[in-house]
C-alpha cells in the first residue's frame, strides 16, 4: 500500500479521502454534485485500511463506533438486569435458598443465570473492559489522523473542495480594501488569519475539536482508577464490630492499629424539648437525632506476634458520629450500625419454700465464672454454659454460636441444707429440674445489656484518579460543547472570489459571524447548500 | 512504517489485554485467597494455654505441628477432638506436636468442654481473633499441617476422621 500523491504535491497517507494540504477529493466517495462529508477532515482512520494480522483485525474490530455503541448498549441491558432482583450482597440468606423461596421460579432462573452478584461476574467486567479498550482504540485512531490533517492543511485549497462546502459563494469582484475590512472583521471575531497568495484562511477554536479526545482520556482514567481497587491496600471497606469497653484491632492494617470504644451513645429526638419537630415527633414516633460512639484510637508499639498482647500508644479520641468519621492517615472508621448484647444476668438463689433469697449473684455471659460463693455455706457452681442455647437433634442441649443471644446454663446450687447440692436446667422463662423437686431454686432477677458499635473501615487510595478522571472528562464535554472549530477561505479562483466556510456544529452561529465579517463590503453572503438541498427534497 | 505500526498496536493491545487480566484475576481470587498458601512459612503466633504455658509456633522448629482452630459451639469440632487426642497420645513422642486454638469462647465454656471430652493437647483461646485474622480462618474446625521447617504441608477444614488425622500426623513426623 502506497501514500497517494496529491495534484497539489501534498503526500497523503493511504485511505485519506480529502488530501489533508488542499483538500481535493482523492477517493470519489459521493458523486461531485453532493456535499463533502467532511467527518475527521477526509483523513485516513487506519483502521479502515488495513487489515493484514490478527493483531490488525482486533484492532480494527475495536476501532469501530458501532461496536462501541453496540458494547454501551448491552453494558446497560445488563446493568438494568442486576437492578430486577436485589443482589447477593444485600441478602441475609444463603443465595442459593434466598432467590427461588421469595421469587419463585423467576428467582430460581435469576439465580441460575448468574445475575445475583451480577457486577461482580467475569462477563460484565469484560463487558466494561471491552468498553474501555474500545474507548482507547476509537480515540487513538481518529485523533492522530486528524490532527495531522488539520496540522497539515494550506490556505489555498482545491476548488472541488471550496465548492462542496455546505457554506459557499462566488463574487465577481472584489477590492483591496474589502480584503482589508474582512480581515479587520475577522481578526475583531479572534479569527486566526493565515494568508498564501491572496487567500485567506481564516480559522478559530481548533481546540474544540479535541473536545471528545480529551474526554475519552478522562473516561479511561475513570476506569483505571475503579481497576486500581482490586490492587490489594489500595481499597479497603471492612466492617468492625467492638463491644463497650472493648478494644478491637482494626482490620487490613497489618494489626498496626486498634480501636477503644468507651461508649455507644443513641439519643432520640425530644418532643417537649425540640419543640418545632413535636408534631413531627408524634407522627412518626421514635426519631433518631444521633448516634455515636466515644472511641480511642491506638498505635501498636513495636512488634509482637499475633495473640500477644501489644504495646499500645494512644493516638487520638474521638466522637465518631454518622457521616463523621474518625480519619487517621487515611483510613476512616464510619459509625454504620450498632446492636445490644447481653452481657450480664443476676439471679438469687432462693428458697422455693419461704422464698427467701440466700443470696444473689450476677455472671458475666462473656466470661462466667466457674463457681459463686455466696457465703454461710451457700453456692452455686455452674456445670455447664451455652451461650445460645438451643436442644439439637439428639435432644441435647447444644449451643449455636459463641454469642450470648439465648444464654442458659446448668447449675449446682449447694446449700446447708444439701451439701452435695441440687441440679437445676436454667434458661430464659425456664427452669427444668432433672433429678425431681428441689428445695432451691435460681429466680431470676434481671439482665445487663452492652451496646456493640458497628463500624465501617475504609480506605480509599483510588479517589484521586476518579475525581482527576472525572475533572479531565468535565474539561473534554465543555471544550468540545462550548467552542466551535470555525473556519472560513475567501479565495481567488478563475479571477473570482470564492467564499466557503465550515464548522463542527453550530451553523446559524457561523453564518451570522459571516453576515459580521461581510458587513460594510461588496461582497454577498454565501449560501447554505444544506438548505438548498432541503428546500429542494421538501418541496418548500 | 507498516512494522512500527504493527509494534505499536500490539504493545497497546498488550497493555490494554494485561490489565484486564489482571483486574479479573485479582476479581476472582479477592474472595478465595487463602491468607496463609501451602508452602508458605506458616506466620508465627504466641498464646497461653488453659494451664498458662505460653506456646509459640517457632518453638516448635524441628517437629511438626498439627494445628486445628475449633469452637465448642461446633458440631463437627465436637466429633474431632477425640479424635486429634487419641493420636497425639500417639504421636507426641515422634515429634508431632498439637496445638489447638479457640475462637474467642470463655475459659469457663472451653475448660467444661475439654474436660467433658477429656482432652489433655494444649488448648488456646484467641481472645481478640487475631491469630484466627493471621491465618484467615473462615469456616470452622480448620487445620494447618506444619511441617519440621515452619512450612504449610497442608489446609483442610471441616470435619477429620481418626483415620485422617493419623494420616496428617504421618504426613508431618519430622
Amino acid at each position: 500500500m502506497k501514500d497517494v500523491k496529491c495534484e497539489c504535491g501534498h503526500v497523503n497517507p493511504h485511505g485519506t479521502v480529502l488530501c489533508e494540504a488542499c483538500g481535493k477529493e482523492l477517493i470519489n466517495q459521493t458523486n461531485s454534485e453532493q456535499l463533502i462529508d467532511m467527518r475527521y477532515e477526509g483523513s485516513a482512520r487506519r483502521s479502515q485500511t488495513y487489515n493484514k494480522t490478527i493483531i490488525d483485525k482486533i484492532w480494527n474490530f475495536f476501532s469501530s463506533v458501532k461496536v462501541g455503541v453496540w458494547l454501551i448498549i448491552i453494558t446497560l441491558i445488563a446493568s438494568s438486569l442486576g437492578t430486577i432482583l436485589p443482589q447477593e450482597m444485600y441478602i441475609n440468606l444463603p443465595a442459593d435458598v434466598y432467590y427461588e423461596q421469595e421469587y419463585g421460579w423467576f428467582g430460581k432462573l435469576y439465580y441460575q443465570l448468574g445475575f445475583n452478584n451480577l457486577y461482580g461476574s467475569w462477563w460484565y467486567l469484560i463487558l466494561i473492559a471491552m468498553i474501555g479498550i474500545s474507548l482507547v482504540i476509537c480515540s487513538l485512531d481518529r485523533v492522530v489522523p486528524l490532527y495531522k490533517a488539520l496540522k497539515a492543511q494550506r490556505v489555498t485549497r482545491h476548488e472541488g473542495f471550496l465548492k462542496r462546502q455546505r457554506v459557499f459563494g462566488v463574487n465577481e469582484i472584489a477590492s483591496e480594501s474589502d480584503f482589508a475590512t474582512i480581515k479587520k472583521h475577522l481578526q475583531k471575531r479572534r479569527y486566526h488569519i493565515r494568508e498564501e497568495n491572496g487567500d485567506i484562511l481564516a480559522e478559530k477554536g481548533r481546540f474544540a475539536r479535541w473536545g471528545p479526545y480529551v474526554n475519552h482520556v478522562g473516561l479511561i482514567i475513570f476506569l483505571f482508577g475503579g481497576m486500581l481497587r482490586f490492587i490489594p491496600g489500595m481499597y479497603v471497606n471492612e466492617d468492625l464490630w467492638v463491644r463497650e469497653g472493648e478494644t478491637a484491632v482494626v482490620p487490613e492494617t497489618d494489626g498496626q492499629f486498634y480501636l477503644q470504644n468507651n461508649k455507644f451513645i443513641l439519643e432520640h429526638y425530644d418532643k417537649n424539648k425540640d419543640k418545632t419537630f413535636e408534631k413531627a415527633i408524634e407522627k412518626a414516633g421514635e426519631v433518631v437525632k444521633n448516634y455515636q460512639s466515644n472511641v480511642v484510637l491506638y498505635k501498636r508499639v513495636g512488634q509482637n506476634l499475633p495473640g500477644e498482647k501489644p504495646t499500645l500508644k494512644k493516638i487520638k479520641d474521638y466522637k465518631v458520629r454518622v457521616n463523621l468519621p474518625l480519619q487517621y492517615e487515611g483510613y476512616s472508621v464510619f459509625q454504620s450500625s450498632f446492636r445490644n448484647e447481653l452481657s450480664k444476668m443476676s439471679f438469687a438463689l432462693t428458697n422455693q419454700q419461704t422464698n427467701k433469697s440466700a443470696g444473689e449473684l450476677t455472671i458475666d455471659l462473656t466470661d462466667p465464672k466457674m463457681k459463686y460463693d455466696l457465703g454461710k455455706g451457700y453456692s452455686v457452681e455452674i456445670l455447664n454454659y451455652f451461650p445460645d442455647f438451643e436442644f439439637a437433634d439428639n435432644g441435647e442441649p447444644t449451643t449455636k454460636s459463641r454469642v450470648p443471644n439465648n444464654p442458659a446454663f446448668v447449675f449446682r446450687m449447694v446449700s446447708p441444707e444439701k451439701p452435695k447440692g441440687e441440679t437445676s436446667f436454667v434458661a430464659i422463662k425456664q427452669t427444668i429440674e432433672p433429678f425431681g423437686d428441689n428445695q432451691y431454686k435460681m429466680s431470676f432477677k434481671g439482665i445487663e445489656t452492652k451496646n456493640v458499635s458497628g463500624f465501617i473501615v475504609r480506605k480509599d487510595s483510588t479517589l484521586w484518579a476518579i475525581i482527576l478522571g472525572g475533572i479531565i472528562f468535565m474539561i473534554g464535554v465543555i471544550q468540545g460543547a462550548y467552542w466551535n472549530h470555525r473556519r472560513i477561505w475567501i479565495q481567488n479562483k478563475n479571477g473570482q472570489v470564492w467564499i466557503a466556510a465550515h464548522t463542527n456544529k453550530n451553523w446559524y452561529g457561523l453564518k451570522r459571524e459571516i453576515e459580521g465579517v461581510l458587513a460594510e463590503t461588496n461582497l454577498a453572503m454565501p449560501i447554505d447548500q444544506a438548505q438548498i438541498e432541503e428546500m429542494d427534497k421538501g418541496g418548500v | 512504517m507498516k512494522k512500527r505500526r504493527l509494534v505499536i498496536r500490539s504493545i497497546i493491545l498488550l497493555l490494554l489485554g494485561s490489565a484486564v487480566v489482571y483486574t479479573l484475576y485479582a476479581n476472582f481470587t479477592k474472595d478465595t485467597k487463602q491468607k496463609v498458601a501451602v508452602g508458605a512459612q506458616a506466620p508465627d503466633f504466641a498464646l497461653v494455654d488453659m494451664q498458662g504455658n505460653k506456646h509459640q509456633l517457632s518453638d516448635y522448629k524441628g517437629q511438626g505441628v498439627f494445628l486445628n482452630f475449633w469452637g465448642t459451639w461446633c458440631p463437627p469440632c465436637k466429633k474431632e477432638m477425640p479424635y486429634i487426642n487419641n493420636q497425639y497420645h500417639q504421636y507426641k513422642d515422634k515429634g508431632v506436636q498439637v496445638l489447638t486454638v479457640d475462637i474467642q469462647e470463655s475459659e469457663l465454656a472451653v475448660n467444661q468442654f475439654a474436660e467433658r471430652l477429656k482432652l489433655d493437647f494444649p488448648i488456646m483461646i484467641d481472645t481478640d481473633k487475631e491469630v484466627m485474622n493471621t491465618y484467615g480462618i473462615d469456616p470452622l474446625p480448620a487445620t494447618f499441617l506444619i511441617d519440621k521447617n515452619g512450612k504449610v504441608v497442608e489446609y483442610y477444614t471441616g470435619e477429620l476422621t481418626e483415620e485422617k488425622v493419623r494420616e496428617f500426623m504421618e504426613k508431618i513426623k519430622p
